[in-house]
Formats: C-alpha cells, sequence, structure tokens
C-alpha cells in the first residue's frame, strides 16, 4: 500500500532535483559571464572571450587587448568574481546549515561570535603585528580566521555548560554574549590604537574591491572542505529538523551532527570572513528565498544555497562595482538593497508561506 | 550610507559627507571678513573678536593657557609663534615636537578633561559631542576651525588664531610667506603639470580624493589632473574607485597618503595584482608621502607642494 506512492514521490524528487540542477548551474554560469564581461574599465565581450578561447590549449586568437587590460581582466576581474562566488555560496549555504541545525529561521553565519571574533582578530593583528608587509603571507586573513574559531569554541563551551540538556537558544544566547563581549575587547583595543583607526575599518567595512587570486587560494581548501562536510550532512539535517529525539531513537546522534555541522560552517564562514570581510544578508536571504520557492527539504536547500548564493554575490559585486564606476559602493549595501526588496517578493509571491 | 560618510568624516579629519556644507559656509563667512575687521589690528588690542565657524567669539584677554584639540592647529599655533602660551593639545597632535601632546582626544572629547587644565581658549576642528557648547557654557572661548575648504580658508584660519592669540604680525607674515613660495613652486613647475595625471590615495581599499577637497585643489596648483575625478558622482569628494578603472587609467605619477597608517609602500603597491603592469610602477613614481602633512590644512601644506613639485619635475627631467 505504501509502497507505491514513496516511489513516485522519490522519482518526482529525483526529476525536481535534475531540474533544479540544470538552474543552479545555468544561473552560475550566467553571473559569472556577467561578471567577467562588465566592469569600471570597458573590455568588448569578443576580446574577452578570446581571451578566454587563449586559455585552451592549442587555440590561440588575437583578443587585441593590451598587457593592462589582459591584467585587468585576468588578474583584477576574474579573481574577484571567483571569490565572490565562493564567498557568496559559502555564506549562503553555511546560513543554511546553521538554520537547519538550530532549527531557527533567524539563524545566520555571523552567528555564535564569527563575525565579532574576525574583527577582534584583525585588530589585533593590525594594531600589535610588527612590519606586516614584510610577512610572506598576509597575517591578516589568518588571525581574523583564528578569531573566529575561538569566537566560536568559546560560545560552543558556555552554552553547553549552561544546560545539561542541549538548547539550542542557549548556545544562540551565549553567542549573543560572547559577541558583545569580543566586540567590546575590540573597540577597546582600536582605541588604544587609534592611529590603526583607518586601517581596521577598511577591514571591517572591505569587501572584495583588492582582491586577487592570493585570496581565492587562502580560502579554497577551507570552502571545499566545509562545503564538502555540509553536503554530506545534509540528509542527516532534514532528519534532525523533526527533533533530537527523533534523531536520536533512528540512531542518529544529534549531538554529534550538530558538533559536525556547527564546525563545517564555521570554518567555511570564517574562511570568507577573512578575506571578504563582513558581508551581511546573503546567509539569511538566499537560503529563505530558496526554502520558499522549493520546500523545507535540505537535501535540495543546502546544495542550491552553494549554487544561488554564489550567483547572488557575483551579481551584488557587479552591482557594486558598476553603478557608479568607476567608483565602488560596499558590497553590504548592495546585498541589503536589492536583497530586501527580492525577499519581499518573494515572501509575498510564495504560495507556500502561510 | 550615512555610516560610511560619518566614518569617512572623522578618519580624513575633513567634514565630508552631510556637515560639509554648513561647515564651509561659515568658514567661507569668516574668510570673507578681513582681518582688518576684527576689532583690533595691534597684537596687544584685546579683547578680541573672531568670526570662526561658531560665530562671533571673544577672546578678553590674551590667552596663555590654549588648548588645541586639532593637531593642524596645533601646527598653526606653534606656526605664529604661539606655541608658548600652549599647555595642551590632543593625542593626534605629533607636529612640531614641543607641542605639549596630552591623551586629549578631539575625536571624543571629554569637557570635564579640558576644564580641568583652566584653559583660555580652546581650538577645535570638529564639534564632536556638542564640545563647542559645552565649552560656551562653562565660559570657556573655543574656536571651531574645521577641514579647510581651500587654502584661502588655511589663511583666514591662521590669521584669526594670529588676531585670537595677539599674534597678528607673525600670523601675517606667515601667510604672506606661504603665499610666495607656493607662487614660485606653481611658476616653477610651469605648463609641464598639466599633461600628467595622478591618483591619490588614503588607503589600500583605494579610496581617493576629487579635485573638490582641499587636497585635490592643492594638486590642481600645478595643473595635475586628478583620475578620481571620473568619480565625482561620489558627493563626498572621497570615492572608492575600482582597481580596474586605476589600472585603465594609468596615471603617471601615484601618491600614497597611506604608508603610516597602513604601512603601503612602493613595493606593496607593485605587488598588488595587476599593478605591475602601471607605468608609475614602472617609472617608480610611487611617492610615499607622510600622511599627517597629507591630512592636514596646515602650514606644512608648502612642504607637501613642494614634494609634489619634485615628483613632477623628476619625472619630466627623466622623459624627455
Amino acid at each position: 500500500m505504501d509502497l507505491q506512492p514513496v516511489t513516485t514521490r522519490e522519482r518526482h524528487t529525483a526529476k525536481v532535483g535534475v531540474r533544479l540542477s540544470i538552474i543552479v548551474l545555468l544561473s552560475v554560469m550566467i553571473s559569472v559571464l556577467l561578471g567577467i564581461l562588465v566592469g569600471a574599465v570597458g573590455l568588448s565581450a569578443g576580446s574577452v572571450f578570446a581571451e578566454l578561447a587563449n586559455k585552451v590549449p592549442g587555440i590561440t586568437v588575437d583578443s587585441g587587448l593590451s598587457t593592462r587590460d589582459s591584467a585587468i581582466l585576468w588578474e583584477l576581474r576574474m579573481p574577484r568574481v571567483v571569490l565572490a562566488g565562493l564567498v557568496g555560496g559559502m555564506l549562503a549555504m553555511a546560513g543554511a546549515a546553521f538554520q537547519g541545525v538550530f532549527r531557527n529561521p533567524l539563524a545566520d553565519p555571523y552567528l555564535l561570535g564569527v563575525a565579532a571574533g574576525a574583527g577582534l582578530g584583525a585588530t589585533l593583528a593590525i594594531a600589535y603585528l610588527p612590519d606586516q608587509t614584510q610577512w610572506p603571507v598576509s597575517p591578516l586573513p589568518l588571525a581574523a580566521f583564528a578569531g573566529a574559531v575561538l569566537g566560536v569554541v568559546v560560545t560552543y563551551v558556555l552554552g553547553r555548560s549552561g544546560a545539561r540538556q542541549f538548547a539550542a537558544s542557549t548556545l544562540i544566547l551565549a553567542g549573543v554574549a560572547v559577541a558583545a563581549f569580543l566586540t567590546a575587547t575590540q573597540t577597546f583595543i582600536q582605541q588604544q590604537n587609534s592611529d590603526t583607526f583607518r586601517e581596521v575599518y577598511s577591514w571591517i567595512l572591505g569587501a572584495l574591491g583588492t582582491v586577487g587570486w592570493g585570496e581565492v587560494v587562502l580560502i579554497l581548501p577551507y570552502v571545499i572542505l566545509s562545503g564538502g562536510t555540509l553536503l554530506l550532512y545534509r540528509r542527516l539535517l532534514d532528519v534532525m529538523g523533526v527533533g533530537d529525539e527523533e534523531a536520536d531513537s533512528v540512531g542518529i546522534s544529534s549531538a554529534g551532527v550538530r558538533l559536525a555541522v556547527v564546525a563545517a560552517a564555521t570554518l567555511g564562514t570564517a574562511a570568507a570572513v577573512a578575506v571578504s570581510g563582513l558581508i551581511g544578508f546573503v546567509g539569511i536571504i538566499v537560503p529563505h528565498a530558496i526554502r520558499l520557492v522549493i520546500g523545507s527539504s535540505y537535501r535540495l536547500i543546502l546544495p542550491v544555497s552553494l549554487g544561488f548564493g554564489a550567483a547572488f554575490l557575483i551579481i551584488a559585486d557587479l552591482i557594486a562595482r558598476s553603478v557608479l564606476a568607476p567608483a565602488e559602493i560596499p558590497i553590504g549595501v548592495v546585498t541589503a538593497f536589492f536583497g530586501a526588496p527580492f525577499f519581499l517578493l518573494v515572501l509575498s509571491r510564495s504560495r507556500r508561506f502561510s | 550610507m550615512r555610516r560610511y560618510c560619518l566614518l569617512l568624516a572623522l578618519l580624513l579629519s575633513a567634514a565630508a559627507c552631510g556637515g560639509e556644507s554648513t561647515a564651509t559656509t561659515s568658514t567661507a563667512d569668516a574668510a570673507a571678513t578681513p582681518v582688518g575687521e576684527t576689532t583690533t589690528t595691534e597684537d596687544s588690542g584685546f579683547p578680541v573678536t573672531v568670526q570662526a565657524a561658531n560665530g562671533a567669539v571673544e577672546v578678553v584677554e590674551r590667552p596663555t593657557a590654549i588648548i588645541s584639540l586639532s593637531p593642524t592647529s596645533t601646527e598653526m599655533l606653534f606656526a605664529i609663534g604661539a606655541g608658548d602660551q600652549v599647555i595642551a593639545v590632543d593625542e593626534f597632535s605629533n607636529y612640531p615636537d614641543e607641542a605639549p601632546t596630552t591623551d586629549l582626544s578631539g575625536y571624543e572629547p571629554n569637557v570635564e578633561a579640558i576644564a580641568a587644565l583652566n584653559p583660555d581658549l580652546v581650538i577645535v576642528s570638529d564639534d564632536l559631542n556638542d564640545i563647542v557648547a559645552a565649552l560656551t557654557a562653562i565660559q570657556v572661548p573655543v574656536i571651531h576651525h574645521p577641514a579647510a575648504g581651500s587654502l584661502e580658508d588655511t589663511y583666514s584660519q591662521i590669521e584669526q588664531l594670529g588676531v585670537a592669540t595677539g599674534n597678528l604680525s607673525a600670523a601675517a607674515s606667515l601667510v604672506a610667506s606661504m603665499q610666495s613660495e607656493i607662487e614660485g613652486m606653481v611658476e616653477a613647475v610651469g605648463k609641464v603639470g598639466e599633461a600628467l595625471t595622478y591618483y591619490y590615495e588614503l588607503d589600500a581599499t583605494l579610496f581617493s580624493v576629487t579635485s573638490e577637497t582641499f587636497i585635490g585643489q592643492v594638486y590642481a596648483l600645478v595643473g595635475l589632473e586628478n583620475i578620481a575625478d571620473a568619480a565625482g558622482g561620489a558627493e563626498s569628494g572621497y570615492p572608492q574607485l575600482s582597481a580596474e578603472y586605476i589600472i585603465d587609467a594609468d596615471p603617471d605619477l601615484i601618491f600614497l597618503a597611506d604608508t603610516k597608517c597602513c604601512g603601503e609602500t612602493p613595493d606593496t603597491v607593485a605587488a598588488r595584482p595587476a599593478w605591475d603592469k602601471l607605468t608609475a610602477v614602472a617609472n617608480q613614481m610611487v611617492i610615499p608621502l607622510d600622511d599627517d602633512v597629507a591630512s592636514r590644512w596646515g602650514p606644512r601644506v608648502v612642504a607637501l607642494l613642494a614634494e609634489i613639485v619634485e615628483a613632477v619635475l623628476t619625472l619630466e627631467g627623466s622623459t624627455p
């Protein structure tokens, strides 16, 4: 009796999955193409495609670009688009994972002291590390990364010790308290070293304006590790969505899953924050928009968030660098300015939301 | 956006964004009042009244306990010989060396900490925490001298400080010598500057200045063309430029005003992705400036112009 409907549903889900993957892949490809075609400097589409073709072994076309234009394309625009994609995908997927694991729709990647910890790490590095320009690798992202991880570890330890039984709200509250403490420390250090004021703020507001392949290489391993882990756990998140006891009753260690998911999402977020500063809104808006359209299965939400998060941030960065070109606007302004109305539109259109 | 504006205003010690209109109007008013019209032209003829950004300020006696919360005003006071009348300056007033630097803050001014020193005149560049009203309420004369919008503002501030501190003749001769030195340098450069473009960097995230700003006007004196002017739509005068735009514009000269704050050097600039393709990098025309000199509108603007002129003449000398 039961067997028939289940198989139909499975088949239906598979079909939806294929269609979704095509849409996601297409949107990522289109946004990447737009990202490398449009910029403050007008490079013709023809020469951009010629440059791309040149990278295929055995093909040599004259793109007509000068050395400088070619450097603009390969050393500035490309890494920026790739990094926007990695950061956007990572933040959106981490956001979805946090929302799932805490069963809290307002959870975002910067929860649990990630942002405040990263800010403190960056400030400490700027204020006290001697002569950063002489280091082989810039210590700034590393310090931000260490701070972010520290913030989460402290939050986790404090949040766990309060309650015998796991309570998501305890952990989130601990995160709020830890974040407040870390921010206060950061502000104090910054004020004691006011000569470094400008650099700290540049970092905090800083976005994707000055990145190169170095940053891409820096975060790629973390994104792969964190993204891979989250994707592996996506089915378990669905089970946990029902409740810890139910999950435990079918033999899933809810505490273990939670720890793994939180660790992976934090690692990915910390890496993203370390190279791009604090870009808000992506981690909340993208997963929710997706959830409103395709339903609440994390099996689908996580991979789709990765793709749409990437496409969203690439387009947001495109807007940030082209609306007032040759001036830039902070990308966080764009993500909120265009993201919020878009989200409200999805919210009001959605039949599933009731 | 406002947050960014505020921040910029603070960071650049310039009345950027929203605050600008009021500030410039009042300094313009002040400039329009000839020095001779203040109540005295004698160095010793107190009481005197000056028209600062906060209106008419009366100084009853020759002040001997001046506090400056503005690094620029500190430089001006010492340059007009009022240094021995200054009892305390803010934490960022690091020039000249003999300035009595304290931990007083011009960004977070504390009226009680200021009053505890019994000043008879206070100079501020930013009216933060309502400091002007607070000091006025406890009957301490306070002169608000905001970031200059032009060299004229600088001269007028120097002259006003001369009047208010009883050093008018020294102030007048300082202004005269600044004017003649600047004139001499502008003549020395002649027309060669006009063919050149420059990029002025405020920080490593590529914030720059347009020719509307005080610093931009200094560069315009020798005819240099500012690549940031294409981003003139940024109303603050401090746009953040796209890296690819800078590469494409390929400026002849690059000036770094972020050497102290952010540790940028010609080497770090050359190491940025794609920046090695710039003509200025190849020609070693990336000029590190002293952030402090570059962000103040005091007497050392002459030294800044001298650095600019030297760079222009070096470049002209090296390319036939």
